[in-house]
């Protein structure tokens, strides 16, 4: 078999989503937490057999004593996290998402959240972010979460996000769901004047003709996309909303209540995330407005590689730029 | 004439019982029959067994009392009223609106009540974590679980054991009570637990399994248990076989039910039986 004729293939349980070339950190998860343990002695790291896929063992090999492995089992996982939270500490707990959302629900609502503790949940994999399929493919975690009271879901973009969120996820009293970006990690939000805020959403760039709404990883293509869009004479503004709860309305409101086309980018199903948040968002203040929704079909997705899945659902930039041309009929 | 420790525990028990049917008398139901089961085991607890300052819930030295099982509040407050915790005028709030005192205690309003309980399976998991951060902080503090043998049917209770024995929670102590029966029966019909024994100690854990009507037999297993019981070492499980009903003949002998019903004009004779019972013990 030639090289020309060879598929694609799924490769890896974690496929990078980094660009060829594109300026990446590594672990930044792990690190940030290793760093934070350096000066708040209450941090702790727990996991679920996961600890070298969701950037736990940084943390583990910076401060052993303060690392737990739960074995592979995800109420354990969380339930010990509450006890621990319960006397004083605060606990990292990762796991993938999918096991997060689906196994370990009840834990996180009663023994968590419904407490208010300082849990911070880690979840890997969110998203459409393996090729491995609807086992590990957390397509709907943000749909499952947001439903919870008292937690704060954090949807990073890249490093930036990740290595800032970390200390103000400690700091936050409730607890926290971070949708982890792991390995190496695109660093892409040193390049425009922006701070991760905790509950904040920001405007990344101002632009006249469409106003892209996003979260993630999304936010990295809804930047590209925005590039590319230039090229075609179409001037996007993108607001990242790296907290989907509580929701920055305010913020994004601002901007969606113009007569620019309005555009949400998720990786996530277009049922119960970002799209939903924004439109519930958009009627409760009573604008008439339509909301043009880029996100993940609902549905079980298929196995496969990562460039191949994400041009398949419409997450890859090129997808997002056609989509958006058609909308304004260009 | 000097009161034993056995006595102490066995008066504080038949108080305790009778809080317990008042508080079921203003439901008119509820989970009595359990409450009565397990007082002497709480009463072990409470009247002999935890450090704790009745007067002060959030004593940061205090071991942890972990009431897994939820509905069994009812006993809970029970002991908690005998302790001085909450006051026993309070028990006749138990179950009405805007009482701390619900159905299933909450951590959030309800004084001496360390975790929310209800959906069952959970506690030995905190209990895990609550060990292994006072472990990690240096305080010699310990854990005690309280759940039923229905919870062995959860899955989580047995991640939280292999747990416990993993990380050798030596300050750990799990007391179950087998009373045989859950919501959709008895246990050997709805999902069979025996051997039991045998799966804690396949799990890691010092196990024991004694009478849990028997004081002398509840104080002797606890005291194995604290003998043992240190930081790094094995977690200790007593599993305690308890009678429905216990202390009133009337309930122990009437068909078991997850959710007893007692008649309005029954309240006074169960008292009653309880009465004469334990004046006859003496």
């Amino acid at each position: 078999m030639t090289t020309a004729t060879k598929r694609l293939t799924t490769s890896a349980m974690i496929a990078s989503f980094a660009d060829p070339g594109q300026r990446t950190a590594s672990a930044p998860f792990g690190h940030a937490l290793a760093a934070l343990a350096e000066r708040d002695d209450r941090i702790v790291g727990l996991t679920a057999d996961l600890g070298k896929y969701t950037d736990m063992h940084v943390f583990a090999q910076a401060h052993p004593e303060r690392f737990f492995q739960m074995g592979m089992a995800e109420q354990l996982l969380f339930g010990a996290a509450a006890g621990m939270a319960e006397v004083g500490l605060v606990p990292f707990a990762s796991t993938y998402s999918v096991f997060a959302a689906r196994r370990a629900y009840d834990f996180l609502c009663l023994d968590i959240a419904e407490p208010k503790l300082n849990v911070n949940i880690v979840g890997g994999l969110p998203g459409l972010t393996t090729g491995y399929g609807p086992s590990h493919q957390a397509t709907e975690d943000v749909a499952i979460f947001r439903g919870m009271p008292n937690l704060t879901i954090v949807d990073p973009c890249d490093s930036v996000d990740i290595e800032q969120a970390v200390p103000q996820l400690a700091e936050a009293e409730g607890p926290t769901y971070l949708r982890l970006l792991r390995g190496k990690v695109p660093t892409v939000l040193d390049e425009y004047d922006y701070t991760f805020r905790l509950g904040k959403a920001a405007v990344l760039r101002g632009g006249t003709d469409v106003v892209f709404v996003s979260s993630g990883l999304m936010t990295m293509r809804a930047l590209q996309a925005a590039e590319e869009l230039a090229k075609h004479k179409v001037d996007v503004a993108v607001v990242h909303t790296p907290t989907i709860k509580p929701f920055d309305a305010e913020t994004v409101l601002a901007e969606v209540d113009s007569d620019r086309l309005v555009v949400t980018l998720e990786n996530h199903t277009v049922v119960g995330g970002l799209f939903e948040t924004v439109a519930s968002a958009v009627v409760s203040r009573g604008l008439g407005k339509r909301v043009v929704p880029i996100a993940l079909p609902d549905e079980f997705l298929d196995a496969g590689a990562l460039p191949t899945l994400h041009e398949r659902y419409g997450l890859a930039t090129d997808t997002v730029v056609a989509k958006v041309l058609a909308e304004l009929d260009r | 004439m000097t009161t034993t420790r056995a006595e102490k525990v066995r008066d504080a028990a038949y108080r305790m019982r009778h809080h317990i049917l008042d508080m079921g008398e203003v439901q008119g139901q509820g989970y009595v029959g359990q409450a009565l089961g397990v007082a002497d085991l709480l009463a072990v607890t409470y009247a002999d067994q935890l450090r704790f300052r009745a007067d002060d819930p959030h004593w940061p030295d205090r071991d942890r009392f972990l009431l897994s099982t939820g509905h069994y509040a009812i006993a809970l407050y029970a002991a908690l009223a005998e302790a001085g915790t909450v006051p026993v005028s309070e028990l006749e709030t138990y179950g009405s609106d805007g009482s701390r005192l619900p159905m299933s205690g909450m951590a959030s309003y309800t004084p001496g009540m360390e975790i929310s309980g209800g959906s069952l399976g959970h506690g030995l998991t905190v209990a895990v974590g609550m060990a292994l951060g006072l472990r990690l902080k240096g305080r010699h503090q310990r854990v005690f679980n309280f759940l039923s043998d229905g919870e062995l049917d959860e899955g989580s209770t047995w991640e939280a054991a292999m747990g416990a024995a993993h990380h050798q929670l030596g300050l750990l102590t799990a007391m179950v009570d087998m009373n045989a029966l859950q919501a959709d029966g008895p246990t050997k019909g709805v999902l069979g637990i025996e051997p039991a024994e045998e799966k804690w100690e396949a799990a890691g854990w010092f196990t024991q399994r004694v009478d849990g009507n028997d004081i002398d037999a509840l104080l002797a297993a606890f005291d194995a248990a604290a003998e043992r019981a240190r930081p790094v070492g094995q977690p200790s499980v007593i599993l305690c076989d308890t009678r429905i009903g216990r202390g009133v003949p009337l309930l122990e002998t009437r068909e078991k039910a997850h959710f007893m019903r007692i008649d309005e004009d029954e309240w006074q004779l169960c008292r009653d039986q309880l009465t004469e019972g334990h004046e006859g013990a003496r």
